[in-house]
């Protein structure tokens, strides 16, 4: 047993950090406050290999494990989850189906361009009636005579679809009866129309789209896989981006905890810092303890999976348990920070918007639970 | 072109530094890495390379095997291969010691220019480039602010407190640039986990040639006597704007000659 991060890893995690110090926390909350997509940023991370982590350096990506992944991720929502959301999402949901799924046609089409961060990649699940329960897909493909696919449908909340670099978006649709099938469609395929950005609550430098699908034409190459595999793909997908998504709650709650513990020191109340009152103190150890527990859970999951062993159950334990544990964290991390807490000028008001998400998107936390008690029972 | 970086293993610059009371030195105990006014020198060498001219990059450090992974951050900012003279012997040199078994490193093999970074954020002395030129007998610049090479001339331009000073200086030659001279970038993923795979070579005080009596303790000149804090400042003058502030300030620096 080695609870030490191999020298690669300590170096990895220490570059991101001070990137996401230097670079990022400098600008993230004007990004938040004018809803702008980080285009600077994601070249630059795109330069380093942070773009494609997990993938072979063959084919543009970084030649990193799942755990130098989600130390990636962790660093940089310690300091701003909206640009560890575009780099999960482009990573686990955009590039990882092609990277997994994809004909060696399609990886050299589409890999280089992705891993280096030059375009992003979308994943379109989500319909407006279809979420959690994300098998009942009602966008279709009917294939014409000569191999070619029409799709009609929509999708919801598609992260990374809409910005000045994004190329692709992999969907799902029926291609048959109960048959899903995902497609590789291209930014500006005739058809293919993305909505304005959408108003969210949080993650506001994050892109979100709704995609609507009106007879929109895609070549026999845009099928990714066999035909019919969509569930099986989809599914691995997801189990696997539940790792970055614990990582990145890891990290907000790790930043959180962080300001909060800075606040508590510099404030004073009755004569005294806030932190030298006991129920102060307590709170603080109590993130101390959840995030360290949450991180074995985070760490342990990237372990399973970089081992080829089974790991979907550990990752949904990670996803779970951050997910719940980060709205503590940031809860009471607002609640050290006063009425200072609820203003924007504190980055922690952002972390306490940008939370909630994370116990609601690649699976709700009731959809974990399920998952969990499916394993045990 | 052969260029040498030599780098220092440092305590961690954000956190706070302590002095051991019982030996007068800092602590060296805590979280180390790479000298961040380094990576200045090793980018602009990257630089180098990237311009078209062919070149070899090697760090070359003095620390303890555990530098081991600053060696690595250092490679993977852009080294090709490295030398670490890493040896019990070398515990408590100062610049003295120091820079004669760099200089002993630096001589195994034909550098063209052998660059550092201004200081080391530890002891912030900025004299570690002189010291290792004068062991060679080489030209030196300190605090350059660029380097253009034409064939085998180096010129630097050279802050100065009044400007700029443009040098020119044949090779081979020993530079400390100053940290505007770039904006070191960031490591990319590949190079960090290529680092441990660059050619290390690791030596001790036999390998490297270096009698141990000329370096460590016994090779320094440096004993602290005593510490003591920097005096507080004079009275301080406190001026209170009511409109007029602006008018007060700009009369007491003329009459402390601070603006003519
Ligand atoms: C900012 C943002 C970005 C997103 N990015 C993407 C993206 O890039 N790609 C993508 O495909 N999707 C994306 N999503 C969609 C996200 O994954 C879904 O919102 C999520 O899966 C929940 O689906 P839903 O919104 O339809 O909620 P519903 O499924 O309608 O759930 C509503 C409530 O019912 C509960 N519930 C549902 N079924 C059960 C059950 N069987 N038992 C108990 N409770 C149940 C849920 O837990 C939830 O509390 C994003 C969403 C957001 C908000």
């Amino acid at each position: 047993m080695d609870f030490d991060l191999s020298d690669e890893h300590a170096a990895l995690r220490d570059t991101v950090r001070t990137f996401a110090e230097k670079v990022v926390a400098p600008v993230a909350e004007e990004l938040d406050r004018e809803h702008r997509f980080p285009v600077d940023i994601v070249r630059r991370l795109g330069e380093m290999g942070l773009m494609g982590v997990p993938f072979p350096v063959e084919v543009g990506g970084g030649g990193g494990d799942t755990l130098a992944y989600a130390l990636t991720i962790e660093e940089l929502a310690r300091i701003d989850s909206s640009v560890a959301i575009t780099v999960a999402a482009h990573t686990s949901l955009g590039t990882s189906p092609i990277a997994n799924f994809g004909s060696a046609a399609q990886t050299e089409r589409y890999l280089p361009d992705l891993c280096s961060g030059r375009r992003l990649a979308a994943f379109g699940l989500t319909e407006p009636e279809a979420g959690s329960d994300a098998g009942a897909t009602r966008t279709r493909a009917v294939e014409q005579p000569d191999g070619s696919f029409v799709v009609n449908g929509a999708k919801m909340f598609i992260t990374n679809a809409g910005t000045e670099l994004s190329g692709v978006v992999t969907i799902t649709a029926l291609t048959g009866d109960g048959e899903i099938t995902n497609l590789i469609v291209e930014n500006g395929t005739p058809g293919y129309e993305i909505s304005p950005p959408l108003r969210k609550m949080g993650w506001h430098a994050s892109d979100t789209r709704a995609l609507t699908f009106a007879d929109c034409h895609v070549g026999p190459d845009a099928v990714l896989g066999p035909r019919g595999a969509g569930l099986r793909q989809f599914l691995a997908i997801l189990d696997g981006g539940r790792i970055s998504v614990a990582a990145l709650a890891l990290g907000l709650a790790q930043g959180a905890y962080e300001q909060a513990l800075t606040y508590a020191r510099q404030r004073n109340a009755f004569g005294r810092p806030i932190a030298a009152f006991q129920a102060i103190q307590f709170k603080l150890a109590d993130m101390e303890t959840e995030i360290a527990a949450g991180r074995h859970l985070v760490r342990h999951a990237a372990w399973l999976k970089d081992r080829g062993r089974p790991f979907a159950h550990a990752a949904a334990l990670a996803k779970l348990y951050t997910g719940e544990l980060s709205h503590r964290v940031v809860n009471e991390a607002v609640q050290i920070h006063g009425g200072y807490g609820y203003m924007d000028e504190y980055p922690i008001s952002r972390f306490y918007r940008d939370q909630k998400i994370l116990e609601i998107g690649e699976g709700t936390n009731e959809v974990q639970r399920l998952l969990i008690a499916r394993a045990i029972i | 072109m052969k260029i040498a970086i030599c780098v220092k293993e440092v305590p961690d610059p954000t956190a706070e530094k302590r002095i051991d009371p019982g030996t007068n030195r800092l602590v060296r105990t805590g979280e180390n890495t790479l000298n961040p006014y380094d990576r200045h020198a090793i980018e602009e060498a990257v630089r180098i390379k990237e311009s078209g001219v062919e070149t070899e990059i090697s760090i070359v450090l003095v620390g303890p095997a555990s530098a081991a992974r600053t060696v690595d951050k250092a490679l993977a900012q852009g080294g090709d291969r490295s030398v670490h003279l890493a040896d019990d012997g070398l515990a408590d040199s100062d610049i003295l010691a120091t820079s004669r078994a760099l200089a002993a490193l630096l001589e195994r093999d034909a550098y063209d220019l052998v660059l550092f970074g201004q200081q080391a954020s530890d002891a912030e002395c900025y004299v570690m480039a002189a010291a290792v030129a004068e062991r060679l007998d080489r030209p030196c610049v300190s605090q350059a602010a660029s380097l253009t090479l034409d064939g085998s001339t180096l010129r630097v331009k050279r802050q100065v407190e009044t400007g700029y000073d443009t040098v020119e200086m044949p090779l081979p030659a020993v530079v400390s640039v100053s940290d505007a001279i770039n904006e070191p970038r960031y490591p990319s993923l590949p190079a960090i986990m290529g680092a441990k795979r660059k050619p290390h070579e690791v030596l001790s005080l036999a390998d490297a040639g270096i009698d141990p009596d000329t370096v460590g303790g016994a090779g320094s000149r440096t004993t602290v006597r005593g510490l003591s804090k920097p005096a507080g400042r004079g009275a301080s003058v406190r001026i209170e704007d009511d409109g007029t502030a602006a008018e007060k300030i700009l009369a007491f620096l003329v009459e402390n000659k601070v603006v003519v």
